[in-house]
């Protein structure tokens, strides 16, 4: 026998004896590049820097050693689904899309393949609808739910009434921007305020004819649904025209620091809807420091920590890490298959007392997700910056949304999508 | 008169100054293609490039700071100093004259002689280099660029002309566009002269005309060339901090090529002037078909009215309207 076949022979022998290694693999659809990098980084940093810590610190989660896989898709859509299909073949349990118009790809898919997805604060609202929408989850909160508690803080701030007055829709012209325009269309008849809707296209540098309509037409409040240079620009035309800050208010996506350090004390006084609590005030930074940025194996350089996005970054890896729990201890094995995961997510259940243990003292919601309900309470909060200070605070109490709205409109959207695909409902 | 015949005249005077800051782009495309008949895709993200390093320059950022805190586990990042604005834009300036020598250097001196489609491909490959050593450089965060210029409504303009008609807010004209619009005609004029006045300049156009023929009365073909990528990055930088003031440093500055584009198509890849007039046109038909049409189509439709009205001069003047009007005979 000649040399070259001993040594295959010794070495698919070596391979066939060495037992497979046990992990749990997070594959992490991220985008260090193009147009969006800035916010698509410090949320991969988060993501995995929560893992990386969970595994030095307790080897893993029950026993079990993660891996978190990191594809760059720049954002774009194509790129995200080649993601998605080079890496679900490596035992992926969960996909973090990251963005609306890969999830809105990758629900079809992911069904059919059996992997769940987690659309945390975006992707199809709808999806919240889990009687139809099998392996899509999207709690603890989704677009609508953003848009009714931009409308409630108007409310509040109004004592009740805000009948007669103008709100202005500045939104990113894209799946993820007319997401809102439903909701606040209803939510318009049912408190008498008129809406006008102003788009902008990708990737949002000149702005100049919105603003100047704004000006013209002075609506009482500005509601923003931007990503990337969109938020940076509208926060200076907004300053540039002296739109009052406090009456300008951007989703979850609009609101992170890099939105509003270029424009700098201007920007003093803008607020944003939110569906987790900010800085970095919680148990978990003292581990993140010890065990991932002090030994050197931080995903980023380290200088993200306590951001906005970065802390959205954690607040996703958490979740996923209590739903693997969830899944090990209902099905009673430590390494745990996607389809382990998705019992797990289903039946997960968030307490103030796992988010103290974990390290996130009131950092997010209380909630409860079930077969019927994948979208989780819908509950927010509205932070507003400190230009001086350079920080966001919490201005209100984290507070529901208007379900009464809203839900019809998840019943409507998910039923045309289970009739267009011939899907029976998963929970009777 | 009504409110909206004044709010029309906003909307064409904050077209004309857009428009401008599109030029400002769109400058650097003419300079290189009128030299060497190179159409440079790198063009937006040198706009990025020198941004970043004035930014960097300035703040007195450690360059490479994470590459080299990964491979030597130090923690490096400022490095505790700040240099002023004029001394920053200098270096920065330096830096991007440095980068036309690297380009001329490795890039074209070997592709001399070759089809324009190669050097076209060429720029495209600097291109995304470029964005990807610029992040290794300086990191991709967004950065705050504060050169010291005025930003916002003109106060005194606004505060005299409000109340000219019912509901008229008084005219609205951004500090930092009326700014821009300055420096644009200082540099074209400046470019002009450079261009019509000096030695180098009627070497450079000889160039352009025909580099064949320029380079037998012994003008240097590669001299001119570092000289041409010199002033492109000379634009660059000054576009950069224009619009890198509007929306911070990061990588959307780049894309401000896509709307450098139409206005190239409008003005002529191989006039200075043309430039200019054309992102006017741009930036005037723009604001206006958004003004008017916009509301009831939705809205939205600058970036794609832009291509519309540069196709419309095509179809009548395939060069452009400053071009110079190409006759091939057999």
């Amino acid at each position: 026998m000649k040399l070259t076949k001993l040594a295959a022979i010794a070495v698919a022998t070596v391979t066939a004896a060495t037992p497979v290694l046990a992990e749990l693999v997070f594959p992490s659809l991220s985008y260090r590049t193009g147009a969006y990098a800035a916010g698509g980084i410090p949320f991969a940093d988060g993501y995995a820097d929560y893992f990386t810590m969970l595994n030095e610190r307790d080897g893993g989660i029950g026993g079990e050693m993660t891996r978190v896989i990191e594809c760059e898709t720049g954002f774009a859509t194509d790129k995200g689904v080649e993601c998605y299909e080079s890496t679900k073949g490596e035992g992926a349990l969960v996909y973090q899309p990251l963005s609306t118009g890969i999830t809105y790809q990758l629900i079809p898919k992911a069904a059919a393949d059996g992997i769940p997805v987690h659309s945390m604060g975006y992707g199809r609202t709808s999806a919240a609808n889990g009687n139809v929408f099998s392996h899509t989850f999207n709690y603890p909160a989704n677009y609508w739910n953003g848009a009714s508690l931009a409308v409630n803080h108007l409310l509040d701030i109004n004592d009740g009434d805000i009948s007669g007055k103008s709100v202005a829709l500045i939104y990113h012209n894209s799946a993820y921007g007319k997401e809102p325009i439903r909701t606040l269309e209803e939510l318009a008849e049912k408190h008498g305020f008129t809406l006008k809707t102003l788009a902008v296209d990708h990737p949002g540098q000149e702005q100049k004819s919105q603003w100047l309509q704004i000006r013209r037409e002075r609506p009482d409040y500005v509601l923003m649904w931007g990503w990337g240079v969109m938020n940076q620009v509208a926060i200076q035309e907004a300053a540039n025209i002296k739109f009052p800050m406090e009456n300008f208010i951007g989703v979850w996506w609009s609101g992170a620091e890099i939105d509003v350090l270029p424009a700098g004390d201007a920007a003093d006084g803008y607020k944003a809807i939110t569906f987790h609590n900010v800085g970095s005030d919680y148990p978990i930074y003292d581990d993140i420091q010890k065990y991932v940025i002090d030994t050197g194996k931080a995903a980023g350089s380290g200088n993200q920590l306590g951001t906005v996005i970065y802390n959205r970054g954690l607040y996703a890896a958490m979740l996923a890490t209590e739903a693997v729990r969830t899944a090990q201890e209902i099905h009673g094995v430590s390494n745990i298959t996607a389809a382990m995961m998705r019992d797990g997510m289903e039946a997960l259940v968030i307490t103030e007392d796992k988010m103290a243990a974990a390290g996130m003292p009131n950092f997010g919601p209380s909630f409860e997700v079930s077969c019927e309900n994948h979208g989780g309470p819908g509950t927010g909060a509205v932070a507003q910056w400190d230009a001086t200070a350079k920080t966001w605070s919490l201005i209100s109490d984290f507070g529901p949304s208007d379900m009464d709205i809203i839900q019809p409109l998840i019943d409507a959207d998910s039923a045309a999508y289970a009739a267009e695909n011939n899907i029976e409902p998963q929970c009777d | 008169m009504s409110a909206n015949f004044f709010y029309t005249i906003e909307v064409i005077a904050n077209g004309l100054m857009t428009g401008v800051m599109y030029s400002l782009v769109a400058l650097g495309f003419v300079l290189i293609f009128k030299a060497s008949g190179v159409f440079n895709y790198a063009q937006g993200v040198m706009a990025l490039f020198a941004a970043m390093t004035l930014v960097g320059i300035q703040t007195g950022q450690v360059p490479f700071a994470h590459l080299i805190n990964v491979i030597f586990g130090t923690h490096l990042d400022k490095f505790g100093w700040e240099v002023p604005t004029f001394i920053a834009i200098l270096i920065a300036l330096a830096v991007m004259i440095g980068f036309a020598f690297l380009v001329e250097r490795y890039i074209l001196k070997h592709l001399v002689n070759q089809d324009p489609i190669i050097l076209f491909m060429a720029t495209i490959g600097l291109a995304y280099f470029m964005e990807g050593f610029g992040d290794l450089m300086w990191g991709s965060e967004i950065k705050k660029l504060d050169v010291g210029l005025p930003q916002g409504g003109n106060v005194w303009l606004e505060n005299a002309t409000a109340g000219w008609a019912e509901g008229f807010y008084g005219f609205y004209i951004d500090n930092l566009d009326m700014w821009a619009t300055a420096i644009a005609i200082v540099l074209v004029a400046g470019l002009i002269v450079f261009s019509n006045y000096t030695k180098t300049g009627r070497a450079l156009r000889a160039v352009a005309d025909d580099n064949q023929a320029a380079l037998s009365v012994g003008i240097s073909l590669r001299k001119i060339w570092v000289i041409v990528w010199s002033l492109a990055g000379l634009v660059a930088l000054v576009a950069g901090i224009m619009w890198g003031a509007k929306s911070g440093v990061q990588f959307s500055l780049s894309l401000i090529a896509l709307k450098a584009l139409p206005v190239l198509m409008l003005g002529g890849f191989t006039s200075i002037p043309g430039a200019i007039v054309g992102g006017m046109i741009i930036g005037v038909g723009e604001k206006l078909f958004e003004f008017t049409v916009g509301p009831y189509i939705g809205g939205a439709t600058e970036n794609w009215f832009a291509y519309v009205l540069a196709l419309i001069f095509l179809v009548f003047r395939p060069q452009g309207l400053f071009g110079e009007k190409i006759i091939e005979r057999v």
